[in-house]
């Protein structure tokens, strides 16, 4: 097991070495960000020069990455448009969109897989279609209407609760963007574990276990619930990096401050280090996700063994 | 998985009396192959009509919108900002005075496009690569795995918000070009995956003994054999392009003016939603029931040519 996480560890190096460099490379040709502190001015060009000396974009591209990475690894992201440091925007942003994750990602996990779990049992009949139609239409409304219906009807029409969020980002404003947010993704763990119970509940285990005269409670949780749950669980983890990154939606239509809105602002005003900085970490969770998602196989499923 | 259909279909035919009985001619001629199989099973389902006519109805309206409306959705008059539905407008007007009905009829064009564009050049570089990489092996399947591992490392709104914004095309052709991109990593897996277990079956491995070139087993054997993952992927996908597409535009990095798209549209209305609700409805209903007619198609796909989800 140790050996395995180490020899993962190691695989995730270039593949976060390439994705930031790919990034890197894409944000730098935005546009000259020295021209774009300056506005609809021109910049007078020793001033320009000497910013650009500052910044250390007088350097060739790859030396540029190369300077960059050497910093992010001291903990310096550089600085965002306002001169903040982007360590400080990400401090105000990380929290306020993780809480909003956090919301999503529970819905999403408690409601799909109750769907799932309640529609699998009864495959076939009125239940289980009411469900899969449900989940269509989940998956085929995009996000953004979703939210702007929600929006209008739930919090302006009925008022049952905020239509933006306010700073700080409580609890209890954030239900509604995170019934949003998870909304996709828990049609799909619905549509999994569905498909995963209903064959699962044909497996003999099952019916050694209900022949044991195991109360159905127990054989549901237990044995079904536990061998279903394996793919839902891999789904779920590749799902946080698309929760972190699919609330830039999210957050623009109910107004949070959160890595969205932030990531947004420095593509706005041009500024690599914001783009660069915020896209570097959602991509190492992304990646650490998917890790702890394959470790988590093998709790789940003592089959599976690393060596 | 192919051949789990055709030996219980052959199977049966001699051991069990009454099921001779019972065979239909079309049974006794010829087993039939798994593509058979499939299109059977999808002429008896509702839903494959269902959203096959949609289909068809949206690609008729894409590519001759004018046979559905004549009005021009360039044709706008600002005295008409935002007002209800009037006679010949039965979906009224926008904030810029555009007919909101006419709107709605040619969007359908940009989203139709983008889906079937980024399906098809998402599953033939997909497929090509990831097959090549399987059947070969060796370091051109490690650098791919590689390079594979590195897109998907950006979930792909991310990557669109910053690569778009950087590229500012705004046509369809620089969607279509950025959705490949970052798309056909995923059906270069599975088309990786399916060449691999097809490499190994019996069939395969005579082939290959009685002396098959590399090419023939590829085109003869491996290939109608490993496509059906790769097309089932591919048809589920082009709804969830169309809704990407959407989004993009959305965000103001997808699509731009004056390129006629649901998404910009939604966007503009947004805004107004209080006001002016039936903006958004028409185009946001007209959306969603675009993207469910290709996710029902993509379904009835799966459960016809995956039969083990049955």
């Amino acid at each position: 097991m140790g050996r395995y996480v180490i020899r993962r560890l190691l695989q995730m190096v270039p593949v976060f070495l390439g994705t930031t460099l790919l990034i890197f490379v894409m944000v730098y040709a935005l546009g000259d960000p020295v021209a774009a502190m300056f506005g609809d001015r021109a910049p007078d060009p020793a001033t320009a020069a000497m910013i650009r000396h500052q910044l250390y974009l007088d350097h060739p591209l790859w030396q540029q990455y190369l300077h960059y990475m050497g910093n992010i690894f001291q903990g310096d992201f550089g600085t965002a448009f306002d001169g903040q440091p982007v360590t400080q925007l990400m401090g105000s942003a990380f929290p306020v969109t993780l809480r909003l994750t956090l919301v999503a990602f529970a819905i999403e996990g408690l409601f799909g897989i109750g769907l799932g779990l309640f529609a699998g049992l009864r495959r076939g009949r009125l239940a289980d279609t009411g469900v899969l139609g449900f989940t269509l239409l989940m998956i085929s409304i995009p996000v953004f209407v979703i939210g702007y219906l929600l929006q209008y009807f739930v919090a302006v029409k009925w008022q049952l609760a905020n239509p933006a969020v306010a700073d700080g980002a409580p609890f209890g404003d954030l239900i509604l963007p995170g019934v949003v947010l998870a909304g996709v993704s828990l049609a799909y763990v619905a549509r999994l574990t569905r498909t995963s119970v209903a064959e699962n509940s044909r497996a003999d285990y099952i019916r050694t276990a209900v022949a044991k005269g195991m109360p159905r409670r127990r054989v549901t949780t237990i044995h079904l619930l536990r061998n279903s749950l394996i793919p839902v669980v891999t789904y779920l983890g590749t799902d946080i990096g698309n929760l972190m990154a699919g609330a830039i939606v999210t957050e623009r239509i109910f107004n949070v401050k959160g890595v969205g809105f932030q990531l947004y602002q420095g593509i706005l005003r041009q500024n690599p280090p914001t783009v660069v900085g915020f896209v570097t970490i959602l991509v190492l969770i992304f990646l650490l996700a998917n890790l702890l998602v394959d470790l988590l196989y093998a709790v789940l499923d003592p089959r599976i063994r690393y060596a | 998985m192919p051949d789990t259909t055709n030996s219980t279909v052959k199977d049966q035919e001699p051991t069990t009396l009454d099921a001779v009985a019972a065979i239909t001619p079309e049974q006794r001629d010829v087993p039939r192959s798994l593509w058979n199989d499939a299109w059977h099973d999808l002429r008896r389902k509702p839903i494959f009509y269902v959203s096959s006519l949609l289909i068809l109805f949206l690609i008729v309206i894409s590519l001759w919108p004018s046979l559905m409306t004549s009005t021009s959705p360039y044709a706008c008059d600002l005295g008409k900002s935002q007002m209800g539905p009037a006679n010949g407008h039965p979906f009224g007007f926008d904030t810029q005075g555009c007919d909101v009905y006419a709107r709605t009829i040619y969007g359908a064009r940009a989203s139709v496009a983008v889906g079937i564009f980024t399906t098809l050049g998402v599953a033939i570089l997909g497929s090509v690569l990831g097959g090549l990489a399987g059947f070969y092996g060796g370091w051109w399947d490690a650098i791919l795995s590689r390079i594979s591992d590195i897109f998907f490392g950006i979930p792909i709104l991310l990557g669109g918000v910053v690569i778009l914004s950087v590229i500012k095309g705004g046509s369809i052709t620089t969607v279509v070009g950025f959705m490949v991109l970052l798309g056909w990593p995923q059906v270069a897996r599975i088309a990786r995956g399916a060449v691999i277990t097809a490499k190994q079956q019996d069939y395969v491995q005579a082939a290959r003994a009685l002396g098959a070139s590399s090419s023939r087993m590829l085109l003869r054997h491996i290939t109608p054999n490993a496509l059906a993952p790769v097309i089932v992927v591919a048809t589920i996908n082009l709804g969830m392009y169309i809704s990407l597409e959407a989004t993009l535009s959305y965000l103001g990095v997808g699509l731009k003016p004056p390129t006629v798209s649901w998404g910009i549209d939604i966007s503009q209305a947004s805004t107004m939603i209080r006001n002016a609700p039936h903006m958004l409805l028409w185009p946001a209903g007209a959306l969603s029931i675009t993207v469910l007619a290709f996710i029902m198609l993509g379904d009835a796909v799966r459960d016809a040519l995956d039969p083990k989800l049955r």
